[in-house]
């Protein structure tokens, strides 16, 4: 066990932890963050991811040792203001879901990926996420109009 | 609608469907959310109904204990079925508190209007509520003993209501992942790597020691790990792999992509349209096609928390059916149906019978050993390998066409592994561990034809599409159903019809093409079902068909029409493609004419699913086995579409009044179809054997 401190949705937290634990464990298990969801644990579908420092991790694969330090950010406790609060509301507005399992992650990538300098391209975000993501119920359409609007937005804030 | 709905009479007392108190409007449904809205579009029916705000409207639990009993949320029928009881019951219920109100008014009930869920007479400005008028109506009324209600909300179309359990889902402990309950624990089952093994022993003191592991549970061939914490359990369970031995129970054909291990295990055909004696003179032409079988492939883990209570069993499931997995559970255990409870909770998206029954007894029989709460999540792998696949399927047909090209005879056998083996059909409980306990298992049980009673027509879900919606005046139709594969297969998102319209839609295009007409005057000249007619004209308008357009060259286009079953959702496109290496679905235009449209995002969003998950399932998707047992173990050996591989997709909702039916499964069929007609078109080459893959492409192509 090993005594680890990090932010969390805003939360300075600090506890004893297995470090080799996985950040998803901790996180659902430990400190009841249930916006973050369990998927197939191989680091592969994405439903897990949480923002570390405002990149996107995915936490099944993220041992707790590695958010020592650093800030943590998730979809349920996204803080108003944030690009994660902005993502997901998009999101709402397109009705860009159908069951919603893999969407937080997806929600918590974007937002990660336009809080960069430069904001990145359409393609560099959609590969991104293909390789990052999976989504089963064929949301996709929904999600890449809530993007487009969403990228649009971090241009436009980022030309002004 | 002027007779009660089936699903009204055999749950006939209003307080069935309705709670209402001074406060709240509760709808009780038995059809439950599985990621395709159906929630929303069960509030805006009764809202219409009710003549209340949907805001105004809650979503009562579906469980044993108070649900109506609407069987299986499956078949496309919940707006159908579910739907119309509900309307029906919204309707009674509103004419029973506009007799109370009007009482209290001093007017005649049919006189009275109702507004945002209060009442008023003509001319006077004075309200009363649904709620002020609760505690005086009784609604343990039984439907069958009132008049047809008048039905206000037919033919209202919902444009502007938002999904209600999507901002929860975009938020945390919306799924029953998140489910804890006070003392719970959580487990994890060990099961085989190859489909014809079983658990012979196993050194259960490998994990006496491991941290967290509260039990070892092995009963018969059922084994499972109870500790404090997930991870505990499903690091125990990969350590008790290493010390199991395994039987095998059963040999397996050798897989190969055309399916045609399913000949060498052929069974007696039943016969639907009797085989014509004698052949009619004209031009033959005769074609195999096949699917390998598919995953549901859902994200979320396949999820149950069980608790026993004083020996009575409450379970959460993310069950298609509460009343017939209640059934099932109870069997296996020996328990009287009323000392067990099914509470549906939601789960990672469904798209037919997937693992959540099975893990419901793997929670149940791990709680009863422990005496405690335990949820029992199944692994990636367990998903993929255990879990019911979609049926492999193999599908010859052989047509006769005149000089004109009309076709003068058709004859069609399907082929197939068991599409409807939900828990308690046939004789088996159908449940992965009861298997493991020794219950007789799905291999001995050969299925009879069912004649069920929710379809207008017989249905043995293999044969599902397999009559073709043009008018033939030479029929014959056969279906080979094998009482069990090598791997367990059952229902998923359009059963046979994903197999089926894309022979058949195929097979007209090969037609066309050998008379010279093009595909889409071919399909007109031989449709005389007028709502497919319109469907399919409203498809090519919108796609721009053009007739004689040149193919080659990479780029194609093609045409898929069906109506789901032959008795839901009509569903036509026009498919683009580009194919170089791989095919790129450049775009789908498709119409839809579901009757009338309860809600309509609903019905684009359903549509838009099914193109994107058919598409995935006819261009990159097949599992199966190899010498090492089953061939997909993870997802990089079930690739699906992704962000990147999605078509500029548009839909037409076409409107009308006719009796409003479900939309989930309209497009599987169709959209495999208009794929492989466009890529038909754009090769100069048919590809006949899903999935159509890079290596596929290449072999074809090789051999000319």
């Amino acid at each position: 066990m090993k005594r680890v401190s990090f932010v969390l949705d805003g939360q300075f937290r600090e506890l004893e932890a297995d470090p080799e634990l996985s950040v998803l464990s901790l996180l659902r298990d430990d400190l009841g963050c249930l916006g973050v969801r369990p998927g197939c644990l191989m680091g592969r579908c994405g439903s897990c991811t949480v923002l570390v420092d405002n990149r996107p991790i995915q936490s099944c694969s993220a041992p707790v040792w590695s958010i020592d330090g650093r800030t943590v950010a998730t979809v349920a406790g996204a803080e108003p203001g944030s690009w994660l609060a902005r993502v997901r509301e998009v999101f709402l507005e397109e009705q860009a879901a159908q069951c919603g399992y893999c969407v937080n992650g997806i929600v918590t990538t974007v937002a990660g990926l336009l809080a960069n300098s430069p904001v990145p391209d359409r393609d560099h975000l959609l590969k991104h996420l293909d390789e990052h993501h999976l989504c089963r119920c064929g949301a996709h359409v929904r999600m890449l109009r809530a993007i487009d609007r969403l990228l649009d937005e971090a241009h436009r804030g980022a030309a002004a | 609608m002027k007779e009660l709905p089936a699903n009204l009479i055999a749950n006939p007392k209003l307080s069935q469907w309705f709670d209402i108190d001074r406060s709240h409007v509760t709808i009780c449904s038995g059809k439950v959310e599985l990621g395709q809205g159906i929630e929303t579009a069960m509030a805006i029916v009764a809202a219409s109904e009710l003549r209340l705000d949907v805001s105004q409207i809650s979503i009562g639990r579906v469980d044993t204990g108070h649900a109506p009993n609407e069987g299986y949320t499956a078949g496309s029928f919940s707006i159908e079925h579910g739907g119309s009881a509900l309307r029906v019951a919204a309707a009674m219920t509103r004419e029973l508190f506009a007799e109370a109100a009007a009482t209290r008014l001093g007017a005649r009930p049919e006189d009275l209007i109702v507004e945002d869920g209060r009442f008023r007479a003509p001319g006077r400005n004075e309200f009363i509520s649904y709620g002020d008028l609760a505690d005086s109506v009784d609604l343990d009324v039984d439907a069958r003993s009132r008049p047809f209600p008048r039905l206000l909300g037919i033919g209202e179309i919902d444009e502007k209501t938002h999904r209600r359990d999507l901002p929860g889902k975009l938020g945390g402990g919306a799924y029953i992942q998140d489910i804890r309950l006070p003392g719970m624990l959580f487990g994890r089952v060990l099961r085989p790597h190859s489909p014809n093994l079983r658990l012979r022993e196993l050194n259960e003191t490998a994990v006496a020691l491991h941290p967290g592991v509260i039990k070892v549970v092995v009963r018969n061939g059922f084994a499972g790990v109870v500790a404090k914490r997930d991870e505990q359990a499903l690091e125990a369970v990969e350590r008790l792999r290493q010390t199991a031995r395994w039987e095998k129970v059963f040999d397996l054909p050798e897989d190969n992509e055309e399916q045609s291990w399913i000949d060498s295990l052929a069974v007696k055909p039943t016969i639907i349209e009797e085989p014509q004696p004698a052949r009619l003179p004209g031009r033959r032409k005769k074609a195999s096609f096949s699917r390998p079988y598919l995953l549901h492939a859902s994200i979320g883990p396949t999820c149950a928390v069980a608790a026993w209570d004083e020996g009575k069993l409450t379970v959460y499931s993310h069950t298609q059916g509460v009343y017939p997995l209640r059934a099932q559970l109870a069997r296996v255990l020996g328990f009287d149906l009323s000392d067990v409870t099914v509470i549906h909770a939601h789960g990672s998206g469904c798209y037919g019978h997937n693992g959540a029954d099975d893990v419901a007894l793997d929670a149940a029989l791990l709680a009863q050993a422990v005496g405690v709460p335990v949820m029992v999540m199944w692994s990636r792998t367990d998903e993929l390998t255990w879990s019911p696949h979609a049926a492999a399927m193999r599908v010859q047909v052989e047509a006769t066409q005149d000089e004109q090209g009309a076709i003068i005879d058709w004859a069609y056998h399907v082929k197939s592994t068991p599409h409807l083996a939900r828990p308690g059909m046939g004789t088996a409980p159908n449940l992965l561990a009861a298997t493991e306990l020794g219950f007789r298992d799905e291999v001995q049980e050969t299925p009879a034809p069912r004649e069920k009673t929710n379809f207008k027509i017989a249905d043995r879900g293999g044969d599902r599409n397999a009559r073709p919606i043009y008018a033939l005046p030479r029929l014959s139709l056969l279906h080979s159903e094998l009482p069990q594969g090598p791997l367990r297969s059952s229902a998923m998102r359009g059963l046979g019809a994903h197999l089926n319209v894309f022979a058949i839609e195929s097979f007209m295009d090969e037609l066309a093409l050998d008379a010279g007409r093009d595909p889409l005057e071919f399909r007109l000249a031989h449709l005389q079902d007028e709502r497919a007619v319109a469907v399919l004209k409203a498809a090519a308008d919108l796609g721009n068909w053009q007739p004689g357009e040149a193919g080659g060259e990479g780029r194609g286009r093609g045409l898929g029409l069906a109506r789901y079953k032959g008795t839901g959702a009509y569903y036509a496109c026009v498919v683009t493609v580009e194919v170089d290496e791989t095919v790129r679905l450049v775009s789908v235009h498709g119409a839809v004419d579901a009757g009338h449209v309860v809600h309509k995002d609903g019905v684009l969003n359903q549509i838009e699913g099914g193109i994107i998950q058919s598409a995935s399932w006819t261009l990159k998707e097949r599992a199966g086995w190899n010498e090492d047992g089953f061939s997909v173990k993870g997802w990089d050996d079930y690739p699906i579409m992704g962000f990147t591989e999605i078509p500029h997709i548009e839909t037409r909702v076409l409107r009308n009044s006719e009796p409003s039916v479900g939309v989930g499964e309209a497009a599987a069929g169709p959209v495999a179809a208009g794929i492989g007609n466009a890529v038909a078109h754009a090769l100069g080459v048919r590809i006949r054997t899903m999935p159509i893959t890079r290596e596929r492409i290449f072999k074809m192509l090789m051999e000319g």
